[in-house]
């Protein structure tokens, strides 16, 4: 927050600290490791001094001062730490405990609760007080906000969370004094965005979530750092997770440490929709079609059935004979396996996915310059945005969150270029309206064209604005430039090449699920290999891959499922999509095609499937996933599903029942210890700390066919822009990759290009496995909430 | 409608056309009103700005912060609008001196605003009256509309080239929004809750613009001290205690009434000859002189003390608010400040953890112990209750509220040690009349 980097020097408890100009005392106490306490204070909402926690002794100062408005000052001199400074601390803890339940046994913050935290601090145990406290009822808001009255201390920071971090202002302050009480704005419940961001926010268990409330307490979860399964945005969650019959249960999201590229933030679908992972319709076993029906059938009799029936297409009708669809959710790794099968086992280019941006242009068109594509980091303080189409509200709630901050609080331009009012439009400093089909002129506007103005004014925006918009957004010399799906092919094209001209543009292209951008990148494309390389540079794939690769493009997703409606495509792998329900296939409607379909649920595809396989979804495996940004994270498993099987090890066991040597699919076990040479104290007999320290960095030694890593060594290796550090990658923080493509594939029908549309509520074909969104849904029904935005 | 009182030693400045009809214009015109904004228009804002300093005028609302410094702490250039708030929320319990203002001269007060705005270089102003006053409403409104009427408010002012509007404001009923911060608050349309400070109002106040904040009594005195010249009303009281005042006696007095008088006028005569001494010949037991956020007088101390600020600070305390309370002898001090803690605890805004909790429990603990279910510790809690308020508040509502109470637990402890062990109240036949403070 602070720009200013001049120096103030000043002492806290005789400890000589610096900061910047500007800083707040409680912020330079900390980054000097001196904590002060605090209740209303949070880092980027606005201040309150409502708690008086943070008090401390300024010299010269009639009155104990609040740490937390307090700027720091040259020669400031500061006491944090003395009999006053604890004694008011505890006196207002008292006070605050004299009308708390003090239920902390029953209390879903027990053990988390910064008021309980404080209390062992300052020792305020013992109640002065006679009188009863006063009891209300907990009342339920919505399907994910619970509200326990009595717990709350009022601290505002929920309010504040929901007002300026959200922009939705569902929550305020009723009544005065000690009556005061947060309310929900519809009076009785809530009509939010359900992003439970206060409910994280509260420091005392006030706010409770319907996911979590009464179901452990937080000593029991265990803790996996990894990242949330839904949109393009790839936000890092914390999962709280606890041992269930069948292997493990989520039962909480949050991302507290404020690690990772969200800080604090997630929507509703990274903290509450993980529910899917229990639901009960998942496949616990592999489903063989027997006499026309799906059967529960052993693993050893799936495996075969496909070896046998992939073998015999091969056999008989070579690599055309398959067509390969993969997945938007599945790990980098899973879907560079994928690809590599389909290519040297399979023999086939006919691979894809379901495309929801064109990043094969947006790759064409930064050729050469990668350094201009715009991390989600980016966003954070560019000091202008522009966002053409899409509805981050919806589509990117962190870029939305992202954008709003910055604006709020370094006071970034946003300019929207829409055919819709988004919500957004109430951070932007200029907004233009235009027509559906007006985002190709809208690019031909900004690079001179004056003459499309005429056709993108309309009833909301007219040319003058149009022009002052133009205007004002060529002096921005440092912009990022965001697109959704509406900016694709040529316009794409020309948009680039024209920010190119202006030094100081970066750019981004909004895609929608968790990995969709990792599918593009490992090469789920008919005309491309991994990292938008042209079949005709296959070389070091080929290579590595030790086969002839298919020389010629392969099908896409429309082309394949039309072959398979016409009986001309004898063979389909599916790995999680659901492309039949996309293309409205009906069952029944697949001519002559073996299918084979890995997926979690039984899907509109998997129901027509010859065999499903049960597969675990990104919350129960390892590997890495990259976002619609190009910022590539780690993936880590919460546990297991009873009965279900990570993709990758799905491919590699149906390559092995083919006789494929495993092997050269993943490359496991080489580059192990022995080849890297052992320490010297393991000769001598001593504990082998090259080992310990090569295990604890999760690097070696790959003795399993099953481990991502040994496919992420190739990825490195092989995949153009993916030469990410491994250090910062393991430990834990977002990398980011290079969009390079070295030109552009064949394949670029642009209505290949089919966006999810997804709602806040909405996940695709996974969201209707969440509970949580379908009953948000549910109470929302009818109410057009949260977009409902009053446009001129 | 109070009505009015009157001593032979009053010196009539503020209260000069109090009784008059002045609230209509043409008399108050005819009592020489609006001449003092002429004279202004044709002063220099430093000028004006001068004037009130030399008149040693001392805000009235209760700090008795010096008036013209608070003026010149306005910034010369403002990228925003200045503006002029009149505080008319007068809530603090025994003062009743601003609805007289603004019933019997209300254009003393539009008057005020005008020249404060010449002074600082705003060019709007409002008046915010307190939300239970609505009464005065209708003759401000009226009074406003005349003014605009013949000039002095609106467009061109006196024939001028300055345009000045002047707009009336009404708050919904609290405390709180008297606090200068919270006022603006209110006048925004938020909740009356206190901004952090600083930025002061001086430099960021209303909408973000500077904004001087005054007193209704302190803004009635300006057009006054412009006609007479500074050092002549500063001449009325002792040195940097400038003019007169309007105290507000109320309690156990014969002749309670609200009386203009020096500054540094000795609280004894004020009680025993102005106000004709207590009713039956009692004995006096306390005296709160300036409103009830104001540390609490014993016979003793009210005997030798002066009615001016720099007296009061001396010792440590305040001169408030003008509101000043007698209590005689019957008087019980537990129930007193059991009386005072339900109006602060009623009155806290609620925003701050040491005000809103300690208000409330010490409101809870004064109940019980007034109705004989004392126990030892509970006195030493009160007094612990209010030291943590005291300083430790978001805003001096908190400090208003220990203050009464620290002193009379210090000052009347027996009394409190008389309640313990589940005596009766010793005073149990004096009924205390509940709407008397409120
Ligand atoms: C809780 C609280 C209530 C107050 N109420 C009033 C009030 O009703 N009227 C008033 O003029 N000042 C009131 N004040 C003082 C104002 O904050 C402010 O100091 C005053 O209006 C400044 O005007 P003056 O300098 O002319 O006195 C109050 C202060 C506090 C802390
Ligand atoms: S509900 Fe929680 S976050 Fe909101 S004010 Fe109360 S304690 Fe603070
Ligand atoms: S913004 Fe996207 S990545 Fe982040 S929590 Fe929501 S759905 Fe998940
Ligand atoms: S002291 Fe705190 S709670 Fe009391 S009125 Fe002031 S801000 Fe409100
Ligand atoms: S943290 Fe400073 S007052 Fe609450």
């Amino acid at each position: 927050m602070v720009e200013n980097t001049q120096l103030v020097s000043l002492t806290v408890d005789g400890k000589k600290i610096s900061a910047p100009a500007g800083t707040l005392l409680i912020d330079a106490c900390k980054a000097s490791g001196i904590e002060i306490p605090s209740f209303c204070y949070y880092p980027g909402l606005s201040l309150q001094a409502a708690c008086r926690m943070c008090v401390v002794r300024i010299d010269k100062m009639p009155k104990l001062q609040t740490a937390c408005t307090v700027p720091v000052a040259e020669g400031m001199v500061v006491t944090s730490e003395s009999d006053e400074v604890r004694q008011a601390r505890k006196a207002t803890i008292e006070i605050l405990l004299g009308n708390h339940p003090l239920d902390c046994p029953v209390c879903d913050a027990g053990g988390e609760c910064e008021l309980q935290d404080m209390t062992f601090t300052y020792g305020a145990a013992e109640s002065r007080f006679m009188e009863a406290k006063a009891h209300k009822e907990e009342q339920q808001w919505s399907p994910v906000v619970f509200f326990d009255r009595p717990r709350c201390i009022l601290c505002y920071r929920c309010v504040r969370v929901c007002g300026e971090v959200m922009d939705v202002w569902a929550l305020g302050v009723q009544n005065r004094g000690v009556n005061s009480v947060i309310a929900p704005n519809m009076g009785d419940h809530l009509e939010c965005e359900e992003c439970g961001q206060c409910i994280d926010i509260c420091p005392v268990g006030a706010l409770t979530s319907g996911a979590y409330r009464y179901k452990t307490r937080p000593w029991e979860m265990n803790h996996v750092g990894t990242v949330c399964t839904h949109c393009g945005d790839g936000c890092k969650t914390t999962l709280g997770v606890r041992r269930a019959d069948n292997g493990m249960e989520i039962v909480r999201g949050d991302n507290r440490d404020k690690s990772g590229i969200n800080g604090d933030f997630l929507c509703i679908k990274g903290r509450y929709a993980f529910d899917f992972q229990q639901h009960p319709d998942r496949l616990k076993q592999p489903l063989v079609r027997k006499d026309g029906k799906l059967k529960p059938a052993t693993w050893d009799e799936a495996f075969d059935t496909i070896a046998k029936r992939f073998n015999a297409i091969r056999e008989q009708h070579g690599g055309a004979g398959f067509g390969v669809i993969g997945s938007t959710r599945t790990t980098n790794e899973e879907n560079y396996l994928l690809q590599k099968f389909a290519r040297s086992v399979l023999g086939t280019n006919n691979i894809d996915h379901h495309r929801t941006a064109d990043y094969p242009a947006f790759a064409a068109a930064l050729a050469g310059k990668p350094e201009m594509a715009a991390s989600l980091r980016d966003f954070e303080k560019t000091p202008a945005i522009l966002l053409i189409g899409n509805d981050p509200t919806h589509q990117h709630p962190m870029l939305a969150t992202a954008i709003r901050n910055n604006v709020r609080l370094h006071g970034a331009k946003l300019f929207i270029v829409n055919h819709e009012g988004l919500k957004l439009r109430r951070q932007s400093k200029a907004y233009a309206h235009i027509p559906k089909d007006g985002y190709g002129k809208f690019i031909a506007f900004l690079g001179g064209d004056d003459a499309v103005a005429s056709a993108l004014a309309n009833g909301h925006t007219n040319r003058e604005q149009l022009m002052a918009m133009r205007e004002m957004l060529r002096g921005e010399h440092q912009l990022v430039i965001v697109f959704g799906a509406e900016v694709r092919g040529k316009d794409l094209e020309t948009l680039v090449k024209l920010g190119m001209s202006h030094t100081g543009v970066k750019f981004a292209c909004l895609g929608d699920y968790a990995n969709s951008r990792g599918a593009a990148d490992m090469g789920l494309y008919p005309d491309l290999l991994p990292g938008f390389t042209p079949l005709a540079d296959a070389g070091d794939f080929a290579a590595e891959y030790g086969a002839s690769l298919p020389k010629s493009a392969g099908m896409d997703l429309e082309k394949m499922v039309d072959a398979a409606k016409a009986g001309k495509l004898p063979a389909m792998f599916v790995v999680g999509a659901n492309p039949m329900a996309r293309y409205n296939v009906q069952l029944g409607e697949l001519k002559n095609c073996f299918l084979v379909v890995q997926d979690m649920f039984l899907t509109e595809t998997a129901a027509m499937a010859d065999v499903v396989l049960p597969a675990a979804n990104a919350y129960e495996k390892s590997g890495t996933m990259t976002n619609t940004y190009g910022d590539l994270q780690i993936v880590r498993p919460a546990g297991d599903f009873a009965g279900a099987k990570p993709d990758l090890e799905l491919i590699v066991r149906i390559a092995d029942r083919m006789g494929v040597a495993p092997q050269s699919l993943v490359p496991f076990g080489r580059g192990t210890r022995a080849d890297m040479g052992q320490s010297r104290g393991a000769q001598s007999g001593e504990a082998d700390r090259h080992a310990i320290w090569m295990v604890a960095q999760g690097i070696e030694p790959k003795v399993s066919p099953f481990d991502p890593q040994a496919l992420l060594d190739e990825i490195q290796r092989l995949v153009p822009g993916y030469g990410f550090s491994r250090l910062n990658l393991f430990a834990g923080n977002d990398v980011p990759t290079h969009t390079a493509g070295k030109g552009k594939g064949a394949h670029q029908d642009p209505e290949l290009i089919w966006p999810a549309n997804d709602t806040l509520f909405t996940s695709g074909t996974l969201g209707r496995y969440s509970n949580t969104l379908n009953s948000v849904v549910e109470a929302h029904e009818g109410k057009r909430y949260p977009t409902q935005v009053e446009t001129d | 409608m109070a009505d009015l009182v009157q001593h032979p030693d009053e010196v009539r400045v503020i209260s000069q056309r109090f009784g008059k009809g002045a609230a209509g214009i043409e008399t108050y015109l005819a009592l020489g009103g609006y001449q003092s904004l002429r004279k202004a228009l044709g002063m220099k804002p430093d000028e004006i700005i001068n004037e009130v300093k030399t008149s040693a005028l001392r805000g009235r609302g209760g700090a008795g912060f010096p008036t013209g410094m608070k003026w010149s702490f306005v910034p010369k250039e403002s990228a925003k609008p200045k503006y002029i708030l009149v505080n008319g929320d007068e809530s603090e319990p025994g003062t009743c001196k601003d609805r007289l203002i603004l019933e019997h001269d209300p254009h003393a007060v539009i008057e005020g605003v005008l020249i404060a705005g010449l002074a600082v270089g705003a060019r709007q102003g409002f008046i915010y009256v307190r939300g239970e006053y609505r009464y005065l409403v209708d003759i401000l409104r009226k009074a406003l509309d005349e003014a605009r009427a013949k000039g002095f408010v609106g467009k061109k002012i006196c024939g001028s080239d300055v345009d000045f509007e002047v707009y009336w404001h009404t708050g919904a009923g609290a405390y709180e929004v008297g606090e200068e911060s919270a006022l603006m608050e209110s006048l925004e349309g938020k909740r009356g809750i206190p901004r952090i400070r600083p930025p002061f109002p001086a430099v960021v106040g209303l909408w973000g613009g500077p904004t001087v904040i005054n007193n209704v009594e302190t803004i009635a005195a300006i057009p006054h001290i412009i006609e007479m010249g500074g050092a002549k009303y500063a001449s009325y009281g002792p040195p940097k205690n400038g003019g007169t005042r309007l105290f507000c006696l109320s309690g156990h007095v014969n002749k309670p009434g609200v009386y203009e008088l020096p500054l540094g006028y000795p609280m004894k005569k004020l009680i025993y000859e102005v106000g004709g001494g207590i009713p039956g010949g009692k004995k006096l037991k306390a005296v709160v002189p300036g409103g009830s956020s104001t540390f609490l007088l014993t016979p003793d101390e009210a005997d030798g003390i002066n009615c001016d600020f720099d007296s009061f600070s001396a010792r440590g305390e305040f001169l408030g608010s003008g509101g000043v309370v007698v209590l005689d002898e019957d008087t019980c001090m537990v129930n007193f400040a059991l009386r005072i803690m339900k109006f602060y605890q009623h009155e806290s805004c609620g925003w701050c953890i040491p005000c809103r909790e300690g208000t409330d429990w010490l409101k809870k603990t004064l109940t019980r112990f007034h109705a004989g279910g004392g126990v030892d510790k509970d006195i030493d809690n009160i007094l612990y209750l209010s030291q943590n308020m005291l300083g430790r508040t978001f805003c001096p509502l908190g400090d208003a509220a220990a203050i009464p109470t620290m002193s009379i637990v210090k000052k009347w402890r027996n009394e409190f040690e008389d309640h313990l062990h589940g005596k009766p109240c010793p005073y149990e036949s004096r009924v205390w009349p509940e709407p008397a403070l409120a």
